[in-house]
């Protein structure tokens, strides 16, 4: 019978050198760390551990590596022990990953890896600061400037891209539906915009800031820019998408144009807008920050950015990016729960069922 | 449709928006233009006409909107009138921007492609990391610019490298989005069909993956280029670089010298759209060999 | 499985007192082209009768589907005259006195089942809850009660066509068309559907028209069968069928049946032979 090897066998065998390595040079020292090798010792036991797929071994190889990885942070740090820890967290993820568990559990389990590996090696190395703060550092300073970076929030997402984005999304989704009956002006509009995706359409800031003034409307005015062109495109691309047969079947029963569009060009098009609208949001976003950059009075994220990077003060430049990109996520979530309640019966989202 | 055929239905309103735009243009430079000028440029000079005030105001030193020919006019003297190395010559900053963002796009793409195609060939690399690649579509990764540029310049790394990075960073999700997209594609039967060849996966990979691969790659292509271009224009502000398009922008808004940061947008729009078209014309050529003469 | 009686028409016409329900008369379907311009349907004459079940057999290209097309206002006559019910075909649509049944079923995914048959009595203007009770109505005629909260999807292919047919049914046109409906089924459901359908019409009577390239499908539910052949699309033969109007599938090994179906093929045979 053949045996298959177990994945990640190189990794385990040099994770047993290094172990071993790591407990000699431990041992010739003049001072025996203790707590140092007993916590060798048990990665040493968690790597046994791992040399077999049995599930009650995979657990408590699991139990023993999350507490070494704790044991470690309070320890002063070893080179070598946390190689082997790292060894081992690859283990564990590539073993997670054949396991029968959602995408986003390996994902998440690899994302606690590095922000661990991240924090100790950073206060291992004594990284300054200005190059890369540690995470707990930048947790530090999220709460300490908590109230700012809320008010940051507020201006940047409730005002200038919550408004900015509704504006243009729904002026793109407006003058679509207005031109639907034009086709000279589909045909002369539709390049124009497309054309315009290629271009950096952020750089209207610094004129926007001239006509709006340096609080948030001239931002706003950027972000109704350019989230103006995708819906547009979309929604026109959308229009135009639903099937000869169909359109035919709205013929045959006399329906007026009005009719038509209601109930069943818009509802086809639907995907598309959602499309576009989705993609408008991460756009609507990150134009509000980067068009901070250009200019804006003392709140919003980009500004917070901005500034704080001049000053070198990292962990607060770190903590208003977590704060964006917790943002970003949040509001894209959202859409994406909104897209599967309106579009559930496009293919994609039922999944491809005949 | 043909190109001719293709003209024919779209020269026409095409030109027309166009021209409409244009004349709008005026018609809003005239109007933003025309109280400024009044009290800076006509009341000083004693009574005025209509037609003065037209003309001054589409011709304004520092007006609210430059009127197009002014722009025109402006790009045209400082290409012409400044030698290729002088800061003043907008050639000169359209290809520091240039440069960095074309580096940045290729190591992007170089980057993009072999991580997708690692994900694609790698369970646990594709369990692990698609998800986090995904996500960061949503998160506003021009926001970390400033970080990049504080981190390497302290390594000593300034000038185009920088840059380059961070259109990089912005270059390689679309890439690898669309590589693994486009290296899933081909169908389950054509997969099959190479597996009864027992063919090898680098086989399957040069033979079937790549191909198939390629009409995802090339609109994620145009979507990174012009990301790529954005993000080097946005990673000239911080440091106050000297040069490229988006310090002119910069240093254009420092001085209130409207026409200044117009022309600088124009040529940015001019290089999205040169760069663009040149990974269209590399799609037509790859396109082309593949379906013969 | 389905409704036995249904309160519509109940004589059963015979051919000298029914009125022409269709007539075509010298109609003519030209479509220009690059090199040469297509002549789809070349001087058809046809008078369909109230109450007839008639077919359009032939082979892929002689016009069959086009000709359908034409009387329902789906495509323009180049020439000579085609009247629905004594109008114009744009103003027998205009006034829902036909249904029209596609290749595919053509339902709206995002409409449930029910709401997907209320759509043509919606764009009438029918008020809503006669809308809700007519619908209802018809998915019980068709045998697929409930099923009304369903999505399209998760209905089979059969199952679908039957929607399309009750929908089609909806607004009870006097004249009901149909493009090949059960092409793309599987044979056990298709012979499902046919009874189904020749029960629907020997106890309703309404005028079908019905597209097909199947002969004993053609066979099995006609009362008359046109022929017709390609390049240039035309009718080859008008074979009345002597079956009695009440059949069922066992029909079809009946030798009456098998001699018109022998009839059918010579016709066709003759048909591509003559160009």
């Amino acid at each position: 019978m053949q045996t298959k090897a177990i994945p990640g066998t190189l990794l385990l065998v040099s994770a047993f050198v290094l172990a071993a390595l790591a407990l000699i040079e431990l041992s010739i020292g003049e001072q025996i760390s203790w707590p140092q090798t007993a916590n060798t010792l048990l990665l040493l036991l968690c790597a046994w551990l791992a040399c077999s797929m049995a599930r009650w071994r995979a657990a408590l190889f699991a139990v023993g590596l999350a507490v070494s990885a704790v044991w470690l942070i309070l320890l002063p740090y070893h080179a070598l022990s946390t190689s082997v820890l790292a060894l081992l967290a690859m283990v564990s993820v590539q073993r997670l990953a054949r396991a029968p568990v959602p995408a986003g559990a390996v994902a998440g389990l690899l994302g606690l890896w590095l922000l661990w590996f991240w924090q100790i090696l950073v206060t291992g190395y004594a990284v300054p600061q200005v190059i890369l703060p540690a995470p707990l550092d930048i947790l530090t300073a999220l709460v300490d400037s908590v109230s700012m970076l809320a008010g940051d929030l507020v201006q940047t997402v409730l005002k200038s891209v919550l408004i900015g984005y509704l504006l243009g999304c729904g002026l793109g989704v407006g003058v679509a539906l207005l031109i639907d009956r034009l086709p000279f002006l589909q045909r002369g509009l539709l390049p124009v915009a497309s054309l315009t995706s290629t271009v950096p359409l952020v750089g209207v800031a610094p004129i926007a800031v001239m006509w709006f003034g340096f609080d948030w409307p001239s931002k706003a005015a950027v972000v109704v820019l350019v989230t103006f062109f995708p819906a547009l495109v979309s929604t026109l691309a959308g229009l135009k998408a639903s099937g000869r047969l169909e359109q035919e079947l709205m013929y045959c029963y006399a329906a007026t144009p009005r009719q038509n569009l209601l109930m069943l060009r818009l509802p086809a098009a639907m995907p598309f807008i959602f499309s576009a609208l989705k993609v408008n949001a991460t756009l609507a976003l990150i134009t509000a920050i980067v068009a901070e950059y250009f200019g804006s009075p003392t709140a919003g994220l980009g500004f917070r950015i901005s500034t704080e990077s001049a000053r070198m003060h990292m962990p607060v430049v770190w903590s208003a990016i977590v704060v964006s990109s917790l943002a970003g996520s949040l509001i894209y979530a959202l859409l994406v729960r909104l897209d599967r309640r309106v579009n559930f019966w496009h293919p994609s989202l039922r999944g491809g069922a005949a | 449709m043909t190109i001719n055929r293709r003209l024919q239905l779209y020269a026409l309103p095409v030109g027309s928006v166009l021209l409409a735009a244009l004349i709008l243009w005026y018609l809003l430079a005239f109007a933003l233009n025309a109280s400024g000028v009044i009290d800076r440029v006509l009341t000083p000079r004693g009574p005025w006409s209509s037609s003065d005030l037209l003309y001054a105001s589409l011709n304004a030193s520092r007006p609210l909107l430059p009127a197009p020919h002014q722009i025109i006019i402006d790009i045209w003297n400082s290409i012409s009138q400044w030698p290729l190395t002088s800061p003043r010559n907008l050639l000169l900053h359209t290809w520091v921007t240039a440069s960095a963002a074309l580096t940045g796009f290729g190591m992007g793409v170089v980057l993009g492609v072999l991580l997708a195609v690692c994900i694609v060939h790698s369970h646990t690399l594709d369990k692990a990391l698609m998800p986090w690649i995904v996500a960061s579509q949503t998160i506003p990764v021009l926001a970390i610019a400033p970080i990049v540029l504080i981190i390497l310049g302290s390594f000593g790394i300034t000038g185009m490298l920088p840059k380059a990075t961070i259109a990089m960073y912005l270059c390689f999700f679309p890439v690898t989005i669309a590589t693994v997209q486009g290296l899933r594609s081909p169908q389950k039967m054509e997969m099959e069909l190479v597996h009864t060849y027992a063919a090898r996966r680098v086989d399957i990979f040069w033979m079937v993956r790549l191909p198939s691969s390629l009409p995802y790659l090339f609109p994620a292509f145009r979507v990174a280029i012009a990301s790529g271009l954005v993000g080097t224009m946005v990673a000239e502000l911080p440091t106050g670089a000297q040069a490229g398009l988006g310090a002119r922008l910069l240093t254009g808004s420092y001085y209130g010298n409207t026409i200044q940061i117009w022309s600088a947008l124009v040529m940015a729009s001019l290089l999205g759209l040169a760069l663009t078209g040149l990974v269209t014309f590399t799609e037509r050529l790859v396109i082309r060999q593949r379906k013969g003469a | 499985m389905y409704a036995p009686e249904s309160a519509v028409v109940s004589l059963k016409p015979t051919a000298a007192t029914a009125r022409p329900a269709i007539k075509v008369n010298q109609a003519n379907v030209i479509y220009p082209a690059a090199d040469q311009p297509v002549h789809a349907l070349k001087d058809i004459n046809l008078t369909i009768r109230q109450g007839e079940f008639v077919s359009f057999i032939g082979p892929s290209g002689c016009g069959k589907t086009t000709l359908l097309r034409a009387i329902a206002d789906l495509e323009p006559i180049s020439s000579g005259e085609v009247m629905v019910n004594d109008m114009s075909p744009s103003e027998a649509r205009q006034a829902g006195a036909y249904g029209y049944v596609f290749q595919a079923p053509v339902l709206l995914p995002w409409r449930t089942v029910l709401t997907n048959v209320m759509l043509p009595l919606q764009i009438q203007g029918v008020p809503p809850e006669r809308c809700d009770e007519i619908a209802r109505e018809q998915l019980a005629r068709v045998g697929l009660k409930g099923f009304e909260k369903k999505f399209p999807w998760q209905l089979s292919g059969g199952m679908q066509q039957r929607v399309s047919i009750a929908r089609a049914l909806g607004f009870e046109p006097k004249i009901l068309m149909m493009d090949e409906p059960f092409g793309a089924l599987d044979e056990l459901t298709r012979d499902n559907l046919n009874q189904q359908l020749q029960q629907l019409w020997f106890n309703e009577q309404r005028t079908m028209v019905f597209v097909t390239h199947s002969i004993s499908e053609a066979v099995y539910l006609s009362t008359k069968i046109v022929v017709m052949s390609p390049r240039p699309g035309r009718i080859v033969k008008v074979i009345d069928s002597p079956l009695p109007a009440n059949r069922t599938l066992d029909i079809r090994d009946t030798p009456a049946f098998l001699q018109l179906a022998s009839e059918v093929r010579e016709a066709l045979v003759e048909g591509h032979h003559d160009h």
